[in-house]
This record gives C-alpha cells, sequence and structure tokens, in this order.
C-alpha cells in the first residue's frame, strides 16, 4: 500500500469515489448511446428520405444551399407502406406466427420448467444444462436441422412412407408450419429459463398450507403456483414473441412463397432492392409495434436485476 | 407432509421436450457420417464429408474470422457489461441510471434485422462524417457484436454482483483501499466466475450471429455463419451436416468442463467450515 492506513483526508477519498462511479458510469453510457440510440435516430432519419441511385442510396435531410437550410422531410415511405396490402399483409403475418409459437413455447416449456423446478437439487443443474446446451450451438444450424426431416424426401416422411400411413410425401417444408416449427424449436429454453427461475424461488410452504386446508393438486396450481409465476411467464413470453416477430433465418429456410414475415420483407428491400429508406421505414412501424412488449420486457428485466439478494 | 415432486404429467413433458430438443441434432450428426448425399438413404458409413470440410478454404478462412471476432466482441463485452451490471446494482441514484439500463435490456429482445439495419446506417453517415470506418469489416462487426453481446454479460454479472456481500468491499474501503484497488482486489475474484461465464456466452453469441453481421459487414469479412447460410439456402448439404457434428460436439465438452467446475464450486461452497 503506497499511502499510510487512514492518511487520506475523508473528502479526497468521497472526491475519488465519485471519480470513480463517474468513469463506470460514463463509459457504457458513451458506448450504447452512440452504438444503440444514435442509430435507432438514424433509422428514423432516413425513413423521412426518398431513394436514389447514388452512394449511400439516399436523399440527405438537411441541406445547406445559398445561406438556407433547406430541410426535407418526405413522409412517402410511410403512405406507400399503408397503401401496399403486402406490408400490412407481412406484419400481420409476422405477429400470428409469432404469437402462435410463443403459446406453443409456452404450453411446452411451462411444464418443463415446473419439472426442473421440482426435481431434486443435484439433478436441477443437470436439466437446465441439457435445456440451454442446444441455445449455445449454431442458431443457423439448428434450423437447418429441420429442411432434412420436413422435406419432401426428408426424414420424416420418408418414416411415415415406410410405415404405410401415407402414399405421397406431405408437404411440410417450405409452409408456415415448418416457420411455427422453428420458432418454437429455436426459442424454446428461452421460454423455460426464466419461468424455472420464477418457480424455483416459489415458497413451498405457501403449497405446503394449501394442501393443510384441503386443496387438491391441480386446485393448489391454478389458485397459487401459476398466478405467482406470472412474471416469469411474461418474461419467457416476450423473450420468444419480440425477435421472433423480426425473424428473418427462420422464414428464409423453412418458409415458403406464401410466408410472409417482416424480417424476411425487409430483408429483401434492404438487399435485393437497395431501398434503404423504406426499409427504415418497416424498421420503425415494427418498432412502434414492439414498443409495448419490450417496455414491458424491460420492466421485468430491470427489476430482476436491480434487486439485492 | 405432502409430496412436492413432480407429478406424472410434467416430468413426461420434461422428457418429451428434452427429446424434441435433441432428436434433430442427433439426425445431423448420425446423417454427416452418411456416404450418400440424400437424406433418405443410407448408403454406408464415410468419413468424407469431413475431408471435404478440411480442404474447403474459404470455409477454414471464415472460421479463422469469426473466432477472432467472437474473442474480441466477447472481451470487449465484458468489460462494459461489466460496468453496466455495476451501475444497475449498485448506483441506485446516479443520474442516467435509468436510460442506461433501457438500453442494456432492450439489446436482449429487439429484432436483429433492426440493430443491424440500425448500426449499418450509423457506419455510413459516421464514414461521411468523421471519414471513419473507410471499409466496413472486422470492425464493424466488432462494434456491433460488442453491443448487444453486453446486454447479455450485464444480466449474468448483475446476478452474481446481488450476491456480494458488501461488507468485505467496505471494510476494503475503510482500511484505505482506492476503489480501484477495492475491486480488483475484493470484488473481481468473487465475480470471477459470472465474468467467465458471460464471456462464454458472448463468445458464443457472437460465433452465431448472421444477421447483424451481414447487415454490417464489408465484401472483406465474411464470417462462418454467412458461408454456412449461403450452403444451406441452396438445400442440405452433407458438409454442413459435419460441421454442425463438430460444433455440437465443441459445445458439449466445454459445457461438460463448466458443469464439473460449477459442481465442485458448489460441493466446495456448501462444505461446513
Amino acid at each position: 500500500m503506497t499511502k499510510k492506513l487512514f492518511a487520506t483526508p475523508l473528502a479526497e477519498r468521497v472526491r475519488a469515489v465519485v471519480f470513480h462511479r463517474r468513469v463506470v458510469f460514463g463509459i457504457p453510457f458513451a458506448w450504447l448511446l452512440l452504438f444503440f440510440l444514435l442509430p435507432f435516430a438514424l433509422v428514423l432519419k432516413i425513413s423521412l428520405t426518398s431513394a436514389v441511385m447514388a452512394i449511400p442510396p439516399y436523399e440527405p435531410v438537411f441541406r445547406w444551399l445559398d445561406n438556407t437550410l433547406s430541410v426535407v422531410v418526405n413522409l412517402g415511405n410511410y403512405v406507400f407502406l399503408a397503401s401496399d396490402s403486402l406490408y400490412m399483409a407481412a406484419y400481420w403475418g409476422s405477429v400470428k406466427t409469432a404469437f402462435l409459437a410463443t403459446l406453443f413455447c409456452l404450453l411446452i416449456g411451462y411444464p418443463m420448467a415446473y419439472a426442473i423446478a421440482r426435481a431434486p437439487k443435484r439433478w436441477q443443474l443437470v436439466f437446465l444444462l441439457l435445456v440451454m446446451l442446444p441455445s449455445w450451438t449454431s442458431f443457423l444450424i439448428r434450423v437447418y436441422a429441420w429442411m432434412g426431416i420436413l422435406g419432401n424426401q426428408g426424414l420424416l416422411n420418408s418414416f411415415l412412407m415406410w410405415l404405410g400411413l401415407i402414399d405421397e410425401p406431405l408437404k411440410l417444408l417450405n409452409t408456415n408450419f415448418a416457420v411455427i416449427l422453428g420458432i418454437v424449436y429455436a426459442y424454446l429454453p428461452f421460454m423455460v429459463l426464466p419461468i424455472y427461475t420464477n418457480l424455483v424461488k416459489l415458497d413451498v410452504r405457501l403449497l405446503e398450507a394449501a394442501s393443510d386446508l384441503g386443496c387438491r393438486n391441480l386446485t393448489t396450481f391454478w389458485a397459487i403456483t401459476l398466478p405467482l409465476s406470472k412474471a416469469g411467464i411474461l418474461a419467457g413470453s416476450m423473450l420468444v414473441f419480440i425477435p421472433a416477430v423480426g425473424e428473418f433465418v427462420i422464414p428464409e429456410l423453412l418458409g415458403g412463397p406464401d410466408t410472409l414475415m417482416i424480417g424476411k420483407v425487409l430483408w429483401e428491400e434492404f438487399f435485393n432492392n437497395r431501398d434503404w429508406p423504406v426499409a427504415s421505414a418497416l424498421a420503425i412501424v415494427m418498432l412502434a409495434l414492439l414498443l409495448v412488449p419490450i417496455v414491458l420486457f424491460h420492466r421485468f428485466q430491470a427489476r430482476e436485476m436491480e434487486k439485492n439478494g | 407432509m405432502v409430496n412436492f415432486k413432480a407429478p406424472g404429467f410434467s416430468r413426461t413433458m420434461l422428457m418429451l421436450g428434452l427429446l424434441f430438443l435433441y432428436l434433430p441434432m442427433v439426425v445431423l450428426i448420425v446423417y454427416s457420417f452418411n456416404a450418400s448425399r440424400l437424406v433418405s438413404v443410407w448408403a454406408g458409413f464415410s468419413t468424407k464429408w469431413y475431408s471435404a470440410l478440411f480442404n474447403n478454404e474459404q470455409l477454414l478462412a471464415a472460421v479463422w474470422m469469426s473466432l477472432r471476432i467472437a474473442f474480441y466482441s466477447a472481451s470487449m463485452a465484458v468489460c462494459l457489461g461489466t460496468l453496466c451490471a455495476f451501475v444497475i446494482t449498485r448506483f441506485k441514484k446516479m443520474r442516467g441510471r435509468t436510460l442506461l439500463s433501457s438500453m442494456i435490456t432492450a439489446p436482449l429482445v429487439m429484432p436483429e434485422v433492426i440493430t443491424g439495419l440500425s448500426l449499418l446506417l450509423l457506419f455510413v453517415q459516421m464514414a461521411q462524417l468523421v471519414g471513419w470506418p473507410v471499409d466496413r469489416g472486422m470492425a464493424t462487426i466488432w462494434i456491433a457484436h460488442t453491443t448487444f453481446c453486453s446486454a447479455y454479460v450485464a444480466v449474468v454479472v448483475s446476478a452474481r454482483l446481488q450476491e456480494v456481500d458488501r461488507s468485505i468491499e467496505e471494510a476494503a474501503m475503510d482500511l484505505g483501499c482506492t476503489p480501484l484497488k477495492t475491486f480488483f482486489v475484493i470484488t473481481l475474484p468473487v465475480i470471477a466466475p459470472a465474468l467467465v461465464s458471460g464471456w462464454l456466452l458472448a463468445f458464443t453469441l457472437s460465433l452465431d450471429d448472421l444477421v447483424i453481421a451481414s447487415f454490417v459487414s464489408g465484401p472483406g469479412a465474411t464470417t462462418l455463419p454467412m458461408v454456412v447460410f449461403s450452403s444451406v439456402r441452396m438445400g442440405v448439404s452433407p458438409e454442413i451436416n459435419a460441421l454442425a457434428t463438430l460444433i455440437i460436439a465443441a459445445v458439449s465438452v466445454i459445457a461438460l468442463i463448466a458443469w464439473f467446475w460449477m459442481r465442485r464450486a458448489e460441493k466446495r461452497r456448501l462444505r461446513p467450515r
């Protein structure tokens, strides 16, 4: 130690603490402001321009010419989105698909989380690891695995034909069914984990009390367990629903020509049509749609991270 | 005393759910050793797809690129995420804290196409205004990955920080340690396991990202998911099955090591002193 014990005056130590706090706060704050928040403002700005054949492919909003600042705001992209039924259908398709996938994830994931939370302590970690392990391998490859299973010459159709249940292959790949299946498969771990975290903290004495008072197991579940795990259900559902609405890879690989999802449309507008302003407007409308779920998720997550154990 | 063990239904669902999660992976692994290109035909055991994989120069270059980006992104994300976790769990009254905590939780759920598009627009504007980045590539992917990975690190580290006994830190400060020294001598060793798991999580997330990297990358930088994606878009390919098997094997080995390590730490913590 360079300084003698208690030699530093209090005021100086307080100053040091305040300085350190500012640095600890300032670095991530500046980074996120620049690389997370500012980009959204830019998306909003670009969505108000029109596309041109140039690099970058959009008109500037602010122009300084002959001492005059002209601001050109073009609402055309939003009018275009509203007038073209394709985009509305894509938004509706995304929300519907994401909703159904979230529902199935919940129906499968809740019992799984419940079973893990009630398993003996040393088995809980093993089961959790088994549930999380797939999500640490490649997402892309896990979606791809279903292409081999669901295809016309795929494993499932071959198996069903071998059994004699069907005579010709069922069309499974490139359908909306395949997209929902893919989302459920890829996002299931994200539903199980928050529900488990919630259920494992549940006070067992409440369940004992209910049972002492004559509640049957099912009644106890509906009256106590389910309402108390509401926060976990909400967090899990948001973790599945929000990214699923903007999903690109799954509809691209497992979906068909009639699969309309907004993430895929945005990708095509950007990469194939090089229409950055329309892609930006699509992103802004998607964000507006997802604002309420994102705020709900944030409130849950912030509470989780802030509380002191 | 009633028995609160899992009732039959949920236990069955757990087994079925795990089967659902693992069956497609088993199929991939089995078919990576299939001599035939077709999924429906078993033409005998073969490792030829693995040798094809190791002769694919483009793929190997992409693997190397992805590993480097993931290493740098995970390291930076651990630094930023830990700072964020500190602010959120410790600095209850700081101004701007609410904004910071919204900015760190939002990337957890933000659709990737939005994040990717918004960062690309930022890089394009920056290139116009300040002349950097001239070419998009490794550096821009690194920034993008660091930003969204920090969010995951912050979640992992803040969970650990909540359990840290503050009185030891306070004692160190009372004895004249500077906040910086207190952090390195007291806090860091305590939260080290969370930093390791946060780093590993960030590493796998960065390695896995296709959408954001596609937006912010330039012609010079092709990551592994981009190569895999352009190949699987064309349909099922046995080489990708072989690659998948190798990835699954690597992740399983690391998870097994992590499990042993966590179990040992748990035992040590529970042992009476």
